[in-house]
């Protein structure tokens, strides 16, 4: 019991790598085996998650469940893990989208074993960036996110998938290249990976000098490679192309996870690393990540409104809403210390959140259509609501959370931000009010194409309604929806003490 | 029950309604309404608690009842959201309660509950009837239920939830929601028939279009919080520091003052939501829902929360300003849009032959007059006609759904192919319907405002002379001229469709409607008719002082310095004369229209009036000019072009550069030299294995020598190195 107290986060992190481990053992023609044990292996990891959640001190400043050993002591590495409130919120999402997106994997028969095995390794590679207090141990993690995901677009995706695969590991490869590099300067330059240490060491270091570089260009190096790397995580204007290819490509649950929670590691790595390791450099640079968080938000609309593939349109309204996240963390950058960014930070988290929850119901709801009739185009669809009354208000709901409909959660992150970011960046806060303008076009341009209308007749025999499994999986994502926009505090209290505490 | 508890409780019912229905009973059609009716039912017996309390409590305008709890920590702080209760609530918690209970209890008939299923009904569309053989096997077709039945009563429920919050609430941001809420209802509801192309457009234009102003109001209300640190009405609008500060701070935009500028923004959350020029266009469509939604979205509900935003922040928008003194920012505008928009929409509706379009373009006239009272500075007025239109519209709603569904009755009958909602099908409808005729004719007066007998008139003689009083002659006429034509297009809409002789077989057989649907009409008629008694000015000709002015006494507090000081009889006559000479010029030039029958206008107009039937063109425009290019922009601009082409562009340019130099370093490197040289070394290496080899020989003597000649070796060298050196 106390190895279990004391290593609380060790346990959320590598019970999906045991389970990944011992699923391999198992015989591969059990498939139903398999699918539970994965399941339950995942699940595991959210009941631990939730223990974490009851002993979390919300009102303790710093990192709590703090572990630490040594890894590579002669380059002052370590494996530090710790959670603060934002972090807290990170995983829970992770750990609760996981074995949804596992549930929502039932019905693939193709290569069972590895899928499952490849989606909790990609678990513990989510849990790792968020859990990960030292910046080689991060990098590690955030590597090991990166290859499962890979080989699940490459080997279960649809018909373009090695395009996308490669243009997904591509773009984020060539991020993650800075981001080794900048690591690596700041351990050799301060002389540790820590980041509790390099919290105190770094923002204020004089005289970081690297191979005769004076110590603004080693910052700034180091800054522009962060920044670069975490922007196409998320992904910023204009290095978001190769996301509408791999979500397109990908399978259900893996678009549900890298919507739901891979682009939240960016947004993650700007809020845990950027803002409070490069302040000035964010302050200074702070007006041109809102111009294109901006564009993000405005460009994400148009775009998702012009495309006829259901799921096309829907991964492009993942870089229209996580602009808001952005916009949120501009504004922390450039009035870092105020109410105002308090709040737009507060705004951004939660933002996080919610869209983790509606793109993946999103995604999960175009993956229910698609399995049933082998077509992603809007144009084939209409009317069906007729068909499938449930699956119907299902997805309008959905639809309308994702929407940002107040009641539900994507409303209040939404107005946190535009609150936040109205006194800072007046200009750009407006322009994104268009941008929600266009979002309401999106999403109504989905619902009427594929509800409304005369019905299509090719599909009046064929179309199946919601099965049970599905409901189980999209209902936990509705509840929470309209939970946290109803009564948001109970995850905003928690946000917004580690941001008061963070910031 | 305490009073504050009972107004917690207002809008939750039939929030539990919809939920119920939803998940539970979308099977149980008896169950669902039920469920509903309780619900309105429930909502509509506290408000009415909650109204006899409150207007016997003394200066609620000076000391609202307030309560309020911890919703969103932020900051330091908390966002609290509550309840706040003064006349402006109490008024509109009246007229809300009554017409959302009425407007259900009528639903049950107009969707023909209890009739049977019909033969080719589907969801998503219509009822079309269903056949049914009497005693003697005759078959005769009837009306048939409608077959997503639960599903309305859902919907409806869900919008009184959004519109009772809004009524209750203590603060901005709570009525966004609502009024967000009420927009996803609205498109729900004008949707409703999704299967119809017409509707599902309607829905989307409704939606888009409200979404336009929304935005706006979202800016106002982020710029409101982030300047006061508060969003509640009560620190907000009831602190003359707060108003004054915000009425001096200058403003980035314009040269306004932010109190301007903020003004603006939630004004035109109000142009979208009570379908102002120029963004009224989504109204009209919205007649694509069932009647009952006609009445809820259009009289009682949506498009009065726009007037009641405006009348709430009334003391923000005319922060500055006395009586007397040059209109604020905020308020010369509303004045400009409200009476431009009361006449451009008489104009239309003028040359309309559907008779929901007619009352469409009429409410959209009418909520001009309130807004632009509210410009003028008229506040009691204004909130007075909101309240006597929403009973009088209601009424007509109602009243035009009875008829079509009379009409279609008839129809159904007579098997012919007509639009049962046209008035030119119609004429003689008096005989066969007398209920709805005398209750539509209540309405009719009450939207004409004739004298003394119809509730309309005393609040729109309220606006005018608020209007002439002030001094904004322009906007008198403007308003004047717009009640000339509201009568005449009244009596011409009363004319073509109760009067003279049936033009149809179908309005011949039309019958008269169910008591559940016509009970509603006459419960609303007695408010069409007396509720403008209440608010009869102390100065009126002979009434006035009789019968105390309630109305101007209890609303009056909440603006008390905003009242017209001068008292003058032209107002009073004009509004008579344009009243009772727009009803009889109505009435004298469609006396006569035979079927087949061209409008008479039509010959007199010519072109103008296929301009004004054609609503100005404006959808058309709109279409050209706004629709289209952002189009263009989503679709080949950013989607082809931007992303497409330059990024993908890029992105492939740089793969294809690392591919080629890939190739030049295999080509000319790799293969050459690496290669090259690693083969070399490979077979330098398999060629000494193989010499090697040649070695082991197996042979014990041959091992031997050459152990020693080794050792012998490796001592000489050691010997070198460690003695010799």
């Amino acid at each position: 019991m106390n190895l279990f107290q004391s290593h609380l986060l060790s346990w959320i992190l590598f019970i999906p790598t045991g389970g990944a481990i011992i699923l391999l053992l198992l015989p591969s023609r059990r498939i139903g085996l398999i699918r539970w044990f994965a399941f339950l292996a995942s699940s595991a990891s959210f009941g631990v998650a939730l223990v974490l959640w009851s002993k979390f001190d919300p009102s303790a400043a710093g990192f709590q469940f703090s572990e630490r050993w040594d890894w590579y002591p002669d380059i002052h590495a370590s494996y530090h893990l710790g959670v603060d409130g934002i972090s807290l919120m990170m995983v829970l999402l992770t750990t609760f989208l996981t074995p949804l997106a596992l549930l929502a994997s039932f019905n693939n028969t193709e290569k069972v074993k590895p899928y499952f095995a490849l989606f909790l390794l990609l678990e513990t590679g989510m849990l790792g960036v968020f859990l990960s207090l030292d910046l080689l141990l991060f990098f590690v993690f955030w590597e090991v996110g990166l290859v499962p995901m890979y080989f699940l677009i490459n080997q279960w995706g649809s018909a373009n998938r090695n395009y996308a695969s490669l243009k997904f590991i591509l773009y984020t490869m060539g991020g993650s290249l800075g981001l080794l590099l900048a690591i690596q300067m700041m351990g050799v330059v301060a002389g540790t990976f820590d980041l509790s240490e390099l919290l105190i060491k770094w923002p204020d270091m004089q005289e970081a000098m690297l191979f005769g570089l004076s110590t603004q260009t080693v910052k700034g190096i180091a800054f522009w490679a962060f920044v670069i790397a975490f922007a196409v995580k998320v992904p910023i204007w204009p290095f978001h192309t190769w996301l509408p290819d791999a979500h397109t490509e990908a399978p259900t649950a893996g678009s549900m996870v890298l919507a739901g929670v891979l682009l939240k590691l960016g947004a993650y790595g700007f809020l845990r690393l950027v803002l409070p390791l490069f302040p000035a450099e964010s302050q200074q640079y702070g007006g041109a990540l809102a111009a294109l968080a901006t564009l993000a938000i405005v460009f994400g609309a148009l775009g998702a409104w012009g495309q006829n593939d259901f799921k096309r349109l829907v991964a492009y309204s993942s870089i229209n809403h996580m602009g808001f996240v952005i916009l949120g963390i501009a504004v922390a950058a450039l009035a870092a210390g105020s109410q105002h960014a308090v709040i737009a930070t507060n705004g951004a988290v939660l933002q996080m959140i919610t869209h983790g929850l509606s793109s993946a119901g999103m995604f999960f709801l175009v993956g229910v259509i698609y399995d049933r009739t082998h077509t992603r185009n809007l144009k084939d669809f209409g009317g069906l609501w007729r068909l499938v009354p449930i699956y119907g208000s299902v997805l309008l709901f959905t639809a309308m959370a994702s929407l940002g409909l107040p009641g539900f959660g994507g409303f209040v992150s939404e107005f946190l931000v535009i609150r936040g970011a109205w006194p800072v960046i007046m200009l750009a806060t407006a322009i994104s009010a268009v941008g929600l303008f266009f979002t309401g076009a999106y999403i109504l341009k989905a619902v009427r194409l594929v509800l409304h209308g005369p019905l299509n007749t090719r599909w009046t025999h064929t179309l199946s309604e919601i099965n049970t499994r599905e409901l189980i999986v999209i209902s936990p994502l509705m509840i929470l929806m309209l939970v946290i926009g109803v009564w948001p505090a109970w995850l905003v209290g928690i946000i917004n003490q580690a941001v008061n505490a963070w910031f | 029950m305490q009073t504050a508890t009972l107004v917690w409780l207002i809008p939750l019912p039939p929030a539990l309604a919809f939920f119920l229905i939803a998940i539970f009973t979308y099977r149980k059609r008896a169950l669902s309404h039920w469920l509903a009716l309780i619900g309105a039912g429930l909502s509509w017996l506290f408000s009415m608690v909650v109204f006899f309390r409150a207007i016997r409590s003394t200066d609620l305008g000076e000391h609202p009842l307030v309560a309020s709890i911890p919703w969103l920590p932020l900051g330091e702080g908390w966002l609290r959201i509550g309840i706040h209760v003064d006349p402006l609530t109490v008024v509109t918690l009246f007229f809300v309660a009554w017409t959302v209970l009425m407007i259900f209890i009528y639903s049950v008939g107009y969707h023909n509950f209890g009739q049977p299923q019909g033969d080719h009904d589907i969801a998503g569309l219509p009822p079309h009837g269903a056949s049914v053989q009497d005693a003697l096997g005759q078959v005769h077709i009837v009306p048939s239920v409608e077959p997503m039945y639960s599903r309305f009563f859902a919907f409806i429920a869900l919008f009184a939830f959004g519109m009772f919050t809004l009524v209750v609430t203590d603060n901005l941001l709570v009525l966004y929601m609502a009024w967000e809420i009420m927009g996803l209802c609205s498109y729900l509801l004008i949707g409703f028939w999704y299967a119809r192309p017409s509707a599902r457009d309607a829905a989307v234009k409704a939606f888009m279009t409200t979404r336009v102003g929304d935005m706006f109001m979202l800016l106002g209300l982020a710029a409101l919080y982030s300047l006061t640190g508060t969003l509640s009405y009560r620190e907000i609008l009831s602190n003359e520091v707060v108003l004054e500060t915000l009425a001096q701070a200058a403003s980035p935009l314009l040269g306004l003052s932010w109190a301007g500028l903020i003004g603006l923004l939630l004004f035109a959350g109000t142009i979208g939501k009570s379908a102002q020029f120029p963004l009224h266009v989504w109204l009209p469509d919205a007649m694509e829902g069932p009647t009952p939604v006609s009445a809820m979205i259009h009289a009682a509900t949506m498009v009065s929360a726009g007037i009641y935003l405006a009348a709430r922040f009334f003391p923000l928008l005319s922060a500055g300003w006395l009586p007397g003194e040059s209109l604020t920012p905020p308020m010369f505008w509303m004045a400009a849009i409200g009476s431009f928009t009361a006449l451009f929409a008489a104009t239309i509706a003028v040359a309309q032959n559907d008779i929901k379009r007619v009352l469409a373009y009429s409410t959209i006239s009418q909520l001009g007059y309130m807004v632009a009272a509210l410009g003028v500075g008229a506040y009691t007025a204004a909130v007075f006609h909101l309240v006597t239109h929403a009973f009088f519209k209601a009424l007509l709603f109602l009243g035009s759904g009875s008829v079509i569904h009379g009409m279609e009755h008839g129809v159904l009958h007579s098997g012919e192919k007509i639009d049962p909602q046209d008035m030119m099908n119609m004429g003689g409808l008096r005989k066969k319907m007398p209920v709805t005729f005398w209750s539509f004719a209540a309405g009719g007066l009450a939207l004409s405002g004739f004298p003394l007998i119809s509730s309309g008139f005393w609040s729109k003689d309220e606006i005018l002379s608020g209007a002439f009083g002030g001094g904004y002659i322009v906007i008198f006429v403007l308003l004047a001229s717009a009640a000339l034509l509201t009568a005449f297009y009244t009596m011409r809409q009363v004319t073509l469709t109760f009067l003279g002789a049936p033009r149809t077989l179908s309005a011949n057989h039309a019958v008269e409607s169910r008591r559940v649907m016509t009970l509603p009409l006459l419960v609303l008629s007695v408010f069409a008719i007396a509720l403008g008694w209440v608010g009869i000015p102390d100065h009126f000709p002979g009434l006035g002082g009789v019968i105390p002015n309630w109305f101007g006494e209890f609303v009056g507090e909440m603006a008390a310095a905003h009242g017209p000081e001068s008292y003058s009889l032209t107002p009073l006559f004009t509004s008579i004369a344009v009243s009772i000479g727009g009803l009889l010029l109505g009435w004298w030039t469609y006396r006569k229209v035979e079927a087949g029958d061209k409008d008479p206008l039509e010959r007199g107009l010519g072109v103008l009036f296929r301009i004004l039937r054609n609503k100005y063109y404006m959808d058309e425009l709109y279409h050209f000019i706004f629709v289209r290019p952002t189009q263009w922009l989503a679709e080949t601009f950013t989607s082809r072009w931007i992303d497409r082409v330059l990024l993908d562009g890029i992105v492939e340019g740089i793969g294809k550069l690392a591919f080629g130099l890939g190739r030049i370093f295999s080509r000319w490197i790799d293969l050459p030299i690496i290669t090259g040289a690693g083969d070399r070394l490979s077979e330098g290496l398999r060629d000494l294995g193989g010499r090697m080899r040649q070695m082991q020989s197996g042979k014990v003597q041959q091992y031997l020598i050459l152990t020693t000649l080794f050792t012998f070796m490796l001592g000489a060298v050691l010997f070198y190195l460690f003695i010799l050196a």
